[in-house]
């Protein structure tokens, strides 16, 4: 992945309309040299997933402040596996409990970033899912 | 989270202040700072309660009367928040703010497929006036005002909030509520909208006629600088981008043949209190003067009431921090702090653990204690506008004036805020403003405490308000119940007659209320004006 920018949809999920976060971790991620695409507010699980395969991302990171993370991803994660989108990184952010990020991380989210998180950290987050393995 | 900017020399002496806005304050203030910005008592201050009313729209201020505390509140099923509503009135609290879910306040019904695993989540849910009646029990209406969290379909609240008063045998004319009922604020920041924009403003203007001419004690509209602000907007833009909202609301109406001055005194604002106190304090000062202004130079409306900036200054959410959560009840009796000494009319406090969720009854309490405090205890009654005459806060209170006057050109220059909406224009902007002030905060020109300085390992456990499932489950239950129960060939008739007014482009309330009373659910109604008005495509911002 050294030369092919990484794509990334950052997508607000159902009804939350706070989106503060996910438009600034949009600009953060666009000015450390990512395609950054913003889904808008009220997108359903599927139509997040039809932006992601339409624009053919790497990344959709998911932005949830309401509470309801859990049930928003583990149903985002059962459509991806029936669509065959398995491989499609997930990451995660917005107002996480902590006791919930081990949750999300079972469910099949490679990174999650609780509100507050430092851009560095989400970056290098991002971009370590890209890098070869080191044996 | 809205603080100012510090550049400091290797001493940690602080060399340069920047506010948000933009203004650099010096060390000292003088005499000839207020000459220079060419203050003058008269036309700047006046006395408390006099034109512009820069130091308080009563003479003698909170003496007359304290604040009103109405705690923004709701969760559940309308039986819990009714409880938690008899809890804070009877700690003292003085006004209702009602919190809705957000399936409501999209105009779904709880059973709504969309609606799942949000309903009772962030509010009360509500399906249909049955559920008012439940929140609502108890609540003495001609003593106890409501604010009304909702916007895209607030019409349809405000109809529901008149039946449910009539129901229990109050009259229209005594009834005092504040649906929120800002979509512009809301396509903005929040972004609970629906439709688009502009049938979304003709259901605002709607409303404002109805109160106008059937619920003269209700303010049909709260315009919320306070969630552009939370979105990462500056002070000076809260303000501006509010009062041209105003604006356009107010040509809406207009443009029906009603003279300003028969609905712009029930107008009522909704601002921010976090960060710098001083910025705030100017800020509130400096508002109450441009409205005045605005009305009488530009409306031509004379008599004082009507010039009134009313309005709940306060919440602060965004200067909350995850981190060191206790820390937060320390920050929101500063935040109150500002509010007081901005001569705030109605206020509210976001609670120290709604950095990570609604509040706990704890939480709720001291945050309402903290109110309380304020006015019993320290002294914020004893004096009208205390910080008046100081060299400092009258400078700032002229610079924040000229800032935002200046903004308020550069959106009218734009063609005006519904046009800046449209586009996506001050959404790009707001945004802007956010990641420059995250950026800020992540290489510490700007400061919060256990965010970026003073930093612990890990955060202390603290007891959060925890959603229950069989919340939905009986919300649910109850609305199959009601389906089956109600007239629905009356539920038929009137949704059809809400229909034919919205399409022939009358006002909707009456109808709306004539809903309410069949007790057709909030998806129903909404559900007429989504499929007249069709859904609003964001513009794109990146």
């Amino acid at each position: 992945m050294a030369d092919k920018k990484i794509r990334i949809l950052i997508a607000k999920p159902d009804l939350d309309g706070h989106d503060r976060g996910a438009k600034v971790v949009a600009l953060a991620l666009r000015d450390a040299g990512m395609e950054v695409i913003y889904s808008g507010l009220h997108q359903s699980i599927d139509q997040i997933l039809t932006t992601a395969m339409q624009e053919a991302v790497d990344v959709i990171g998911l932005s949830i402040m309401t509470g309801g993370h859990l049930t928003i991803c583990r149903k985002l994660f059962a459509r991806m596996k029936e669509e065959g989108l398995d491989h499609v990184h997930v990451v995660v952010g917005g107002v996480i409990p902590k006791q919930d990020v081990p949750k999300l991380e079972e469910m099949g989210a490679r990174g999650v970033f609780p509100g507050g998180t430092p851009f560095s950290e989400i970056v290098a987050g991002i971009q370590a899912l890209f890098e070869p393995e080191t044996v | 989270m809205g603080v100012a900017r510090y550049i400091r020399d290797e001493k940690d002496a602080i060399k340069e202040v920047i506010y948000q806005s933009g203004i650099r304050v010096k060390p000292v203030y003088g005499p000839q700072d207020l000459e220079e910005v060419g203050f003058d008592y008269g036309s700047d201050l006046g006395d408390p309660g006099e034109f512009p009313f820069t130091r308080s729209l009563h003479p003698q201020g909170y003496r007359s009367r304290a604040w009103t505390t109405r705690q923004y509140t709701g969760f559940g099923t309308p039986r819990e928040t009714n409880e938690r509503f008899r809890y804070m009135i009877a700690h003292g609290q003085t006004g209702l703010n009602v919190a809705f879910d957000l399936p409501t306040q999209m105009g779904l019904d709880s059973d709504d497929p969309q609606a799942e695993g949000e309903v009772g989540r962030v509010g009360m849910a509500v399906d249909s006036l049955r559920d008012f009646e439940i929140a609502f029990e108890g609540i003495p209406f001609d003593r106890i005002g409501s604010g009304l969290t909702i916007n895209a379909n607030a019409s349809v609240m405000l109809a529901m909030y008149q039946a449910v008063a009539e129901k229990f045998g109050y009259k229209k004319e005594s009834i005092s509520a504040t649906p929120q009922n800002d979509i512009l604020k809301e396509m903005i920041g929040r972004g609970a909208w629906i439709f688009p924009v502009e049938p979304a403003v003709r259901l605002v203007g709607d409303t404002i006629e109805y109160a106008m001419k059937e619920l003269p004690r209700c303010n049909p509209v709260s315009i919320c600088g306070y969630h552009i602000r939370e979105s990462g907007a500056t002070p000076v833009q809260e303000i501006a981008c509010a009062f041209e909202i105003a604006r356009s609301y107010i040509e809406n109406v207009t443009a029906r043949g009603i003279e300003p001055g028969a609905f712009v005194g029930r107008f009522s604002f909704n601002f921010n209190v976090y960060g710098n106190l001083w910025e705030q304090v100017a800020k509130f000062r400096a508002a109450r003067k441009l409205w005045a202004r605005m009305l009488r130079e530009e409306y031509g409306i004379t008599e004082k009431k009507k010039l009134f900036l009313r309005g709940l200054f306060g919440g602060g959410g965004s200067g909350m921090t995850k981190q060191q959560p206790e820390n937060n009840i320390m920050r929101g009796a500063y935040y109150a702090l500002a509010a007081a000494l901005g001569g705030a009319q109605t206020t509210a406090l976001c609670s120290f653990d709604e950095a990570y969720t609604i509040p706990t009854p704890r939480a709720a309490l001291l945050s309402l204690r903290t109110l309380e405090m304020l006015m019993d205890e320290i002294g914020l009654r004893d004096t009208v506008d205390p910080l008046a005459g100081s060299y400092f806060i009258e400078t700032l209170t002229k610079q924040m004036e000229d800032k935002i006057r200046a903004e308020m050109d550069r959106i009218r220059a734009m063609g005006g805020m519904i046009q800046a909406v449209a586009t996506g224009a001050i959404q790009r902007e707001v945004a802007r403003q956010a990641y420059e002030f995250e950026k800020a905060l992540q290489n510490k020109e700007a400061i919060k405490v256990g965010v970026n300085k003073y930093t612990e390992g890990d955060e202390p456990e603290v007891e959060l308000h925890a959603y229950n499932e069989a919340w939905a489950e009986k919300q649910i239950a109850a609305l199959k119940e009601l389906r089956r129960t109600r007239d629905n060939r009356e539920v038929g008739r009137t949704l059809k007659q809400l229909e034919q007014v919205t399409r022939d482009g009358k006002n909707v309330m009456p109808a709306l209320v004539e809903c309410c009373r069949a007790y057709a659910t909030v998806g129903e109604m909404t559900g007429v004006f989504r499929e007249v008005f069709g859904r609003w495509q964001e513009p794109s911002l990146f």
